[in-house]
């Protein structure tokens, strides 16, 4: 057994040692204590990552002497050790960027408890994309959710609270029904390990004497774990969540804690469930008209809101139905343009919400529209920032967001009767997007005269900027070396069966 | 054939002011409209105040179901389809239920090598008595140190919520503890004075012997906490104070809580590695057995009486 084997263990330990050790520091020591830890996570995943692709097949870590149907496992292929990789820097980038609103924000005393919750929140993520059994990923999930709340209420005004509450009914509903779902998978399978679970499912299927509580078992995790990840018609605790809190925390619950629970999905389907039996329980069809739907309305939402920051929240709405389009989709491509658009999402949205915040800055804190006219004038960094970020989402070539799109539409073409209708919806969802992104470019850069707002320059806003540019760096990167990210996807998708 | 007007005739008429008006020779309002200088216009304060208490008596009749009978259908339409809507989940999850196999059948999928083996060999492989610690502390152990977490950042999120960080604030939260309650209450004292020491040492005992008998970490932990809840409410704040403050308690949590991660830590990594990891078993039924069980129920003990105490303390006066 290679050394390099025990990295995803290590990573996960040490987020949540950091986390309780940061319980008993200050808030400055805490900070550093985060910081350190997300770059020795991100240059440990790498090296699994490394590993992955130079051995080509996925390892099984068991957590402690007793071996699979009966201790703890965790496993790490391809896909898991890029996702680990990738989550662990933009959490790194969008702790970095919002740090200034942090400090200023929040109570002095409580910043080492939003230190705490992010460790935390890390080790969950890393633990719902490693874990090999199910009943660690329901564990980690309510890690996961009560941290996410902490992390919206941290900053306390009227709003972040009541969001915080909206969040934690509409999460633990999530969480309920994954846990419902689970019993009764257990009761029918006798297993809670994934590779096992499996295995009974495909005798269950063959045998076809409980066919019925097996698809009612797989719906409630699905639904369960779509409410967790705003899907359309379950979005509602959304808007005030990602609007009203500290930008760091908006940033990591868009990009990186909705997309966990993705990609536990992602597992599920392969892993638990396997994919052709998933595809054949026409749950499928359900998840494509509601992706298609909440394209659709999570524009439209967008569109009428004169609020800089609620405007990207809602645009989240429509791009997670991007990404359950890919689902419904029920091919290999349609995978493959999800787990991609995950990445290009994560990136994208978390780098519009730390450069709308440097417009805000330069417009008196407001975040109207009125206000904002001219700001990328007076944060120029922030305004080419948004510019990419928004180009991107649109879709126009270079960046990210058009390679996703590509892979949408090239996966559309391949199902037979949802082709029309993908297609149709990402056309109508595109130009969507083109309206409200571009109007908001528009804005800040039409010049006004005589404004009493300060400029700010690349030399005040020293670290924020440089996150800045590293945002703009990883997105072109996505969107120019594809080919091999895309690839990658697919031998990682390919572990999973 | 249009008729010729006479020059002074034509100067009367709209068509020849328009044309003037159009080249700008003349305004045709000039002396006739009286002109004011343009001024901004001012609205007061109490103006706007009023607006504003108008848009939210606009919002409150909206929504008054008295004014809005459409509202009153929708409030009506909603609630009954929401209540028609549970009743048919309840159905389809009671429909489920019957299809699930029977209870007790031992041919049902749940009872297979997994329970088997945790039953037949657990106590060779765990040296528990108890199978549900050795089952949770040894086969599962990551798993229980997930649930310990989760403990641990619901008392982070609590403090979030009601931590009091205002010195004034704090003093005057302080004075006011009493509030609600009678002040130093003899029958109270008197038998927390008995029952304080009974119930700590019945909470040691279940956690020293989680892997001999029922119970463990969690539930010792528990009473432990309980045990610290009823001192505080008939001794108070301050006598508590002197053996479980802040300071105790971040120690004693951070201790545990490390304690568990390093045991945890030490037993995956050898586990995995293949390489021994000299945790001697011990002998069955014996207080020192067990391997990690024993320590780590310790470790859960302490976090699980910390943060009992620290709900209670915060919920009633927002500091430890």
């Amino acid at each position: 057994m290679d050394f390099v084997q025990n990295f995803p263990c290590i990573s996960i330990m040490l987020c949540l040692f950091a986390g309780i050790i940061s319980s008993g520091l200050k808030g400055k020591a805490a900070r550093w204590i985060n910081t350190l830890l997300l770059i020795i996570v991100t240059i440990l995943s790498a090296c699994t990552l490394l590993y992955t692709l130079s051995t080509g097949e996925s390892f099984v870590y068991v957590m402690g002497k007793f071996p699979a149907p009966w201790g703890n496992e965790i496993r790490a292929g391809v896909l898991e050790a890029g996702m680990a990789l990738f989550f662990c820097i933009i959490m790194l980038l969008s702790l970095l960027g919002g740090q200034h609103k942090l400090i200023a924000e929040m109570d002095e005393n409580k910043v080492f408890l939003y230190y705490v919750l992010t460790n935390l929140l890390l080790s969950s993520l890393l633990a719902l994309v490693y874990t090999n059994d199910m009943f660690t990923a329901y564990v980690f999930v309510e890690i996961n959710t009560i941290s996410a709340c902490g992390l919206i209420m941290i900053r306390q005004v009227g709003r972040t609270i009541e969001a915080a509450v909206r969040y934690m009914i509409m999460s633990l509903l999530g969480s309920g029904l994954l846990l419902l779902g689970l019993c009764m998978l257990y009761d029918l399978t006798g297993h809670l390990l994934m590779s096992n679970m499996k295995e009974s499912v495909a005798a269950i299927v063959a045998q076809g004497e409980y066919n019925i509580p097996l698809i009612v078992a797989i719906a409630l995790m699905t639904v369960g774990l779509c409410i967790k990840s705003a899907l359309f018609p379950f979005h509602a605790w959304l808007p005030d969540a990602y609007g009203y809190s500290t930008v760091s925390s908006a940033a990591i619950l868009s990009s990186l804690v909705s997309k966990g629970y993705i990609f536990l999905l992602i597992k599920i389907i392969y892993r638990v469930i396997g994919f052709d039996i998933f595809n054949n329980t026409r749950i499928i069809d359900v998840l494509f008209v509601f992706g298609l739907m909440g394209m659709i309305f999570g524009s439209l939402s967008a569109i009428k809101e004169n609020d800089i920051r609620r405007m990207i929240a809602f645009s989240s709405v429509a791009q997670i139905g991007y990404i359950y389009m890919g689902f419904g989709m029920g091919t290999q491509y349609g995978m493959v343009a999800s787990v991609f658009h995950i990445l290009s999402h994560a990136a994208t949205k978390s780098l519009l919400f730390i450069a709308a915040i440097g417009l805000t800055d330069v417009s008196g804190g407001s975040r109207k529209f009125i206000d904002l006219t001219g700001s990328g004038y007076r944060n120029k960094w922030a305004g080419v920032t948004f510019t990419v970020g928004s180009l991107s989402m649109v879709g126009v070539p270079l960046f990210s967001g058009f390679i996703s799109k590509l892979l949408f539409a090239q996966a559309a073409v391949q199902v037979d009767g949802k082709m029309l209708p993908a297609l149709i919806v990402l056309g109508i969802s595109t130009i969507l997007n083109a309206i409200y992104f571009m109007k908001t470019v528009i804005r800040i850069y039409t010049p006004v005269e005589n404004t009493d707002y300060p400029n700010v320059t690349f030399k005040e806003r020293k670290q924020y900027s440089i996150v800045l540019i590293f945002f703009i760096i990883l997105n072109i990167l996505l969107g120019v070396s594809s080919q091999p990210i895309v690839d990658m996807i697919e031998q990682g998708l390919a572990m999973f069966a | 054939m249009s008729k010729l007007k006479p020059r002074n005739e034509y100067e009367k008429t709209n068509a020849f002011r328009f044309f003037q008006w159009l080249s700008g020779v003349k305004d045709p309002y000039i002396d006739n409209v009286e002109m004011h200088v343009q001024t901004e216009k001012v609205v007061p304060e109490a103006t706007i105040i009023e607006r504003m208490n108008e848009a939210q008596m606009c919002r409150d009749k909206v929504y008054d179901t008295e004014h809005n009978k459409l509202v009153q259908l929708f409030h009506k339409v909603y609630i009954n389809m929401a209540v028609l809507f549970c009743i048919a989940l309840v159905g389809l999850l009671l429909l489920t239920v019957s299809y699930l196999p029977p209870t007790g059948n031992p041919a049902n999928p749940a009872n297979n090598t997994v329970a088997e083996r945790y039953i037949e060999d657990g106590l060779a492989e765990t040296g528990a008595l108890n199978i549900v610690s050795g089952m949770i502390l040894t086969y599962r152990a990551f798993d229980t140190f997930g649930e310990t977490n989760v403990l641990f950042i619901a008392t982070c999120c609590v403090m979030i919520l009601l931590m009091i960080d205002d010195e004034l604030l704090k003093k005057q939260e302080v004075k006011n503890d009493r509030r609600f309650e009678p002040k130093n209450d003899i029958i109270l004292q008197g038998i927390a004075f008995i029952l304080c020491p009974i119930i700590f040492i019945f909470g040691i005992y279940i956690i020293l012997n989680g892997h001999l008998s029922p119970g463990g970490g969690f539930s010792g932990g528990a009473i432990m906490g309980a045990g610290l809840i009823l001192y505080v409410c008939s001794f108070g704040f301050k006598k508590t104070q002197q053996f479980f403050n802040e300071h105790v308690y971040k120690v004693a949590k951070i201790t545990a809580l490390c304690m568990y991660g390093l045991i945890g830590t030490y037993f995956y990594m050898t586990g995995a590695n293949g390489i021994e990891n000299h945790i001697p078993l011990g002998i069955a039924g014996h207080i020192l057995s067990s391997g990690i069980i024993l320590p780590i129920n310790i470790c859960v003990g302490l976090e699980v009486a910390c943060t009992m105490y620290a709900f209670y303390a915060l919920f009633r006066r927002g500091g430890l």
